[in-house]
């Protein structure tokens, strides 16, 4: 037997009670680290270029001469930096990340492999339409799909977003209101556009905006339409309205049938949010019930990323009578090839215009495509059966501890809960989703729909596995069982286990701050 | 399928514990005449390689930049992007995360949001920029709107050199708000017309520099004549490297910036997902659309960042809100921002000085050639030729050689009367062979 | 005081009426941020936004609860806009309007009526 040199290495760990802070502000894996402008990278570059043989001198008085104020990076310096900084994230592939509303699922890599495909991220919007057929081609086969998952006959989809989708919709709602003569600016103006009281922010915004007046319409108990007051309010002076469906409270309107029936009787179009086909897809046709515009959002119910915040992309499939209206460009399979029609003129002269410089998110195009036939029509149904079936088991798991918005019934693809549960504790929906976080969840969506106090809305989404629902499971209960237990310090001062503690919006609003700027104020930039 | 977890064991057990028999049951508020028997007639699931094959086929068909001479230019750039733009906007935590709604998990996207205003706002040479829009031609329109409420006027004088596509992006939104819009007819190089149309009811003069034809422009003059009048002025750039080079639109007296993004850190993409940079005057901050992000402090007194301002947007404002934008251009923006941490201002005036180089070469081998005339007088990475048979003709036929030659005018705008006109853009992707493949191809085409 | 149902305040001395929003307004909306307060000489009519006030959580417009010119704005909101919360009724004043028919002010409700009418919300 021989002794290895070790002596004196502990094998075993001490046991320590107290929990003194870090002396530099690092913790662990998580790094304290400043802005690259605070570093020593004025004058510095990460990447190798030839030197310029001339100074563009050429230009005259045209030069910036000025510091831009710009510092650069080495590579490992910019990936030590963004490393660091992604540290600080939540994200789908760490855990659930049950935001009602916004629906995050799993973002399949075949997607971005396909994106990145040369033939797809390396050409030009401008190109010769003879250079770019399988691009076009792309365009049309995803067409086919949307249209067809819809039961829709067109659709446009140039539109940047979800909003910029309820842009293009409204924009073809006008459009054909007007070729009808009852536009906004006629005799007997349709200058209203109907909203339930539980819709995003969006719809009316997005009303407002295109000119319209908002009208409300009133929720019934039971988180619905209210059939009596959308039908007092119908009338001549009507455009469109504007339904959620399944609806915001993840709720699907029984009623919709009796609601596009109304509408169309009144004369106007039935505009239909979108966001939440997810939890119907490939089960119900929008067509079928009536709808004449929705947008879909590509980042939501197709699984294109969500990156921090976009990119989006928002198609928007239209019925017969608003197609015409549709803005430019779109894609003709003429028979021996595909045709961008690029300017409205040439064809239909109806068109509403354009919305962006060019084809909008072809990238997005791809990610969706590929998700739509990796999942084909069978498993797309399968999509909105799991996502269904998710948000009502975790419904029925976490009723007994917590009020649920909507008790009676089945929700669809998301489980919405109020406050009620949480009076008399002093804890509130954001102190109870800041708690979430230290148990290592991102909160579900709160205080939306506004007209559910204290909203909960929880989206868990079908590519959640059972095992995790239930740690999530677990982890609600465990939690709610400590806010009604008078555990209130758990919840006060949560996160206590995050990258930082709660920020204080009220001084970043106050005297807002966005941008670095030198601390001794000699910053190069303007102004 | 692959992409779902659940296996059937799990749904008959999550049936019961919901205590419904079917699946059926939990779509029970559909209304029975629309509910769908079974999947809908399109093809059935597919593994990896069967979507790759098709999609590859598709991919296939395209004649990429990156393998012929290539000179497309009009607002999407060719550049190169370092691997690592690539590779870090792909990591899991910037890829698969949402809006920073939660600042204590999303500090990440924050901060290097923060890093992108500051970055944007010192190369537009303005005091503030918000955290990016869709793209280049919505933050023009948003650019218009918002002068609409800042001076609450209600006209826009826009400048023949802005990108025709841009024009109609803006006009068919602003219309819609009841906003009028006095375009000037396509002209290289007359910027300064737009001062004579500047009247009492002007809210803004649009302004593109270096313009669709790639002339570069000083506009202190219009900034000079529109502030005189009560009118903003809005720079659009559409090829963001040219700031590394130009004198910025805030030096020359822009009170917006609208630009296109895409050529730091972003591929060309068929013309999206782009990203939109929006930069404004300090005392504009609060009409200004789109997210914003903010340092503050943390119950620790810790820095940290969150969106702020946001009681200007459609969530909270919901029919007040001055835009109803809800998105912005995320992993676009960390591309941008990651590119732009690599360049550094060193490396970024380099970028441009070789762009604009290359620029004058191509110039340089194309004037020489019978019938081309040159019509662009100062420009960047980018000038107008005038041919002596329509652009568009040509173009197809040098494509059908495997040259790219660049971007007939008439493609954007054929009611202009420019049909003979050609828009060439060259990049440090350019090379010199690019350069004499393209020069001779035009010529034999020419002589033909 | 006078108060209106959009729980604005106004208090009247000889033709000029100070005018904010009550302390139950203030309360409710949290942490303001931002005050937009009228240009000296705009015209308004009862009933019209005519300020705007913002906290980090929402965003709401005054209505002019009397019609008139408005002859002063409380400008140092715009740095201190902590104010409307700390004295919503006193120093957290909007503005103050040149009242056109002092009338419109006998409609309006007093404190007493106020705190019953805040009882039923």
């Amino acid at each position: 037997m021989s002794t290895m040199n070790t002596v004196g290495r502990p094998t075993t760990p001490n046991r320590v009670e107290s929990k003194p802070a870090t002396l530099t502000g690092g913790r662990g894996l998580l790094q304290n680290e400043a802005l690259i402008f605070e570093g020593d990278g004025w004058g510095k570059t990460g990447v190798d270029l030839p030197q310029p043989a001339t100074d563009g001198s050429d230009l005259g008085d045209l030069v910036r001469r000025d510091p831009i104020g710009l510092p650069g990076l080495s590579e490992p310096e910019t990936m030590r930096h963004y490393v660091r900084l992604s540290q600080k994230n939540h994200a789908i592939d760490l855990a659930i990340y049950p935001l009602g509303s916004c629906t995050m699922k799993h973002n399949p890599r075949l997607n971005e492999k396909m994106a990145r495909l040369p033939g797809f991220s390396d050409i030009h919007p401008l190109q010769p339409q003879s250079t770019v057929q399988g691009a076009l081609q792309l365009m049309d086969s995803l067409s086919h799909w949307l249209t067809t998952l819809t039961g829709m006959p067109a659709v446009a989809l140039s539109p940047k977003a979800g909003a910029h989708g309820e842009l293009c919709g409204l924009m073809a709602i006008r459009a054909a209101h007007r070729a009808a003569g009852n536009g906004l600016r006629s005799d007997t103006p349709r200058n209203k556009v109907l909203v339930p009281t539980s819709a995003h922010g969006t719809n009316p915004a997005t009303a407002a905006f295109v000119g319209y007046t908002v009208v409300e319409i009133a929720q019934t108990d039971d988180g619905r339409v209210d059939l009596a007051d959308l039908e007092a309010k119908l009338g001549d002076d009507v455009a469109a309205i504007m339904v959620t469906n399944p609806n915001t409270c993840g709720l699907f309107e029984r009623d919709i049938l009796e609601i596009s029936r109304l509408t169309h009787e009144a004369g106007a179009y039935f505009y239909c949010d979108g966001a939440n086909f997810n939890a119907i897809v490939g089960r119900v046709r929008p067509g079928d019930l009536g709808v004449d515009a929705m947008h879909i959002n590509l980042h939501k119910t197709f699984s294109t990323p969500h990156g921090g915040g976009g990119p989006g992309a928002g198609p928007v499939v239209l019925s017969e009578a608003l197609a015409p209206f549709a803005p430019a460009p779109w894609v003709v399979n003429t028979g021996d090839g595909f045709q961008l029609v690029e300017r409205e003129e040439d064809e239909a002269e109806q068109a509403f215009g354009r919305l962006c410089a060019f084809q909008g998110q072809m990238g997005m195009y791809v990610r969706a495509l590929s998700y739509m036939m990796s999942h084909g029509a069978d498993g797309l149904r399968q999509v909105a059966e799991d996502a269904v079936l998710n948000a009502n088991y975790i419904k029925a798991r976490l009723s007994d501890v917590m009020s649920a918005a909507f008790p009676e019934g089945p929700c669809m693809h998301e489980a919405l809960f109020d406050d009620e549960w949480l009076k008399g504790t002093d804890i509130t929906t954001l102190d109870f989703a800041k708690a979430m976080i230290d148990e290592g969840f991102h909160p579900m969506t709160m205080y939306f729909p506004l007209v559910v106090h204290g909203a909960m809305l929880i989206e868990p989404t079908e590519t959640e596995s059972k095992a995790e629902l239930d740690r999530f499971i677990h982890a609600m209960r465990a939690l709610a069982e400590a806010a009604k237990a008078g555990d209130v310090d758990r919840f006060k001062g949560a996160p206590f286990h995050a990258p930082m503690k709660r920020l204080d919006e009220t001084r970043a609003a106050r005297q807002p701050v966005l941008r670095w700027t030198a601390p001794d104020g000699s910053n190069m930039a303007a102004e | 399928m692959r992409y779902l977890p659940l296996t059937p064991d799990d749904r008959e057990a999550m049936l019961a514990a919901i205590g419904v028999k079917s699946i059926d049951d939990l779509f029970v508020d559909v209304p029975e005449a629309a509910r769908l028997a079974g999947p809908v007639d399109l093809p059935r699931v597919a593994g990896e390689l069967e979507v790759e094959r098709a999609l590859g086929a598709m991919a296939a068909r395209n004649a990429t930049a990156g393998t012929v001479p290539f000179f497309c230019g009009a607002g999407a750039y060719k550049h190169h992007v370092p691997a690592t733009v690539d590779h870090v906007i792909q990591r899991s935590e910037f890829l698969t995360s949402y809006t920073p709604y939660q600042p204590e998990i999303a500090q990440g996207t924050l901060q290097y949001l923060y890093e992108f205003q500051t970055q944007v706002a010192n190369l537009t040479g303005m005091a503030v920029a918000n955290a990016s829009l869709y793209d280049g031609s919505t933050a023009m329109a948003e650019g218009v709107l918002m002068a609409t409420r800042v001076t609450r006027r209600n006209k826009a004088v826009i400048s023949g050199g802005v990108h025709p596509h841009y024009v109609k992006a803006t006009e068919t939104v602003v219309h819609a708000v009841g906003v009028e819009t006095e375009a000037l007819p396509a002209a290289v190089d007359a910027e300064a017309d737009v001062i004579a149309r500047i009247g009492p009811d002007t809210a803004c003069v649009v302004v593109q520099t270096p313009n669709i034809f790639g002339t570069a422009t000083d506009v202190t003059k219009i900034a000079e004549a529109a502030h005189a009048a009560g009118a903003l002025l809005i720079v659009v750039v559409t090829e963001a490297v040219s700031m590394g080079l130009l004198k910025s639109p805030g030096e020359m007296g822009a009170d917006i910036v609208a630009a296109e993004g895409q050529s730091i850190g972003n591929a060309l993409n068929y013309g999206g997902p782009y990203v939109g940079l929006f930069a404004t005057r300090d005392k504009l901050v609060r009409q200004m659309p789109g997210r914003l992000c903010g340092e503050t402090v943390d119950a620790d007194g810790e820095r940290g960042f969150v969106l702020t301002l946001s009681t200007r947007e459609q969530h909270i404002r919901r029919d007040k809100a001055t835009s109803n934008i809800c998105t912005n251009s995320g992993l676009c923006t960390l591309a941008f921002t990651i590119h732009m941490s690599l360049l550094g201002e060193t490396g970024l005036r380099r970028l441009a000085l070789l762009n604009h180089e290359t620029a004058v070469a191509t110039r340089d081998a194309l004037k020489t050639i019978p019938g081309v005339e040159i019509l662009t007088p100062r420009f960047f990475n980018e000038f107008a030729v005038k041919l002596p048979r329509p652009a568009a003709e040509v173009v197809e036929q040098l494509a059908s050689h495997h040259i790219l030659a660049g971007v007939p005018y008439s493609r954007l705008a054929p009611e202009a009367g420019m049909d003979d006109v050609l828009l060439v853009a060259a990049t440090e992707t350019t090379t010199e062979a690019d350069i004499k493949s393209l020069a001779s191809a035009l010529a034999k085409v020419l002589a033909n | 005081m006078k108060f209106t149902k959009d729980h604005e305040w106004v208090k009247l001395d000889g033709d000029v009426a100070t005018v904010g929003i009550s302390k139950h307004a203030a309360d409710q909306l949290g942490d303001v941020v931002f005050v937009e307060v009228p240009e000296i000489g705009k015209t308004v009519g009862k009933g019209d936004s005519f300020a705007v006030v913002e906290s980090v959580k929402a965003a709401s417009d005054v209505y002019a609860p009397v019609s008139g010119e408005v002859v002063e704005a409380n400008d140092a909101l715009s740095g201190a806009p902590e104010t409307v919360n700390a004295d919503a009724e006193g120093e957290g004043w909007f503005a103050k309007i040149k009242v056109s028919d002092a009338s419109q002010i006998e409609g309006l409700m007093d404190r007493a009526a106020y705190d019953a009418f805040l009882a039923t919300l």
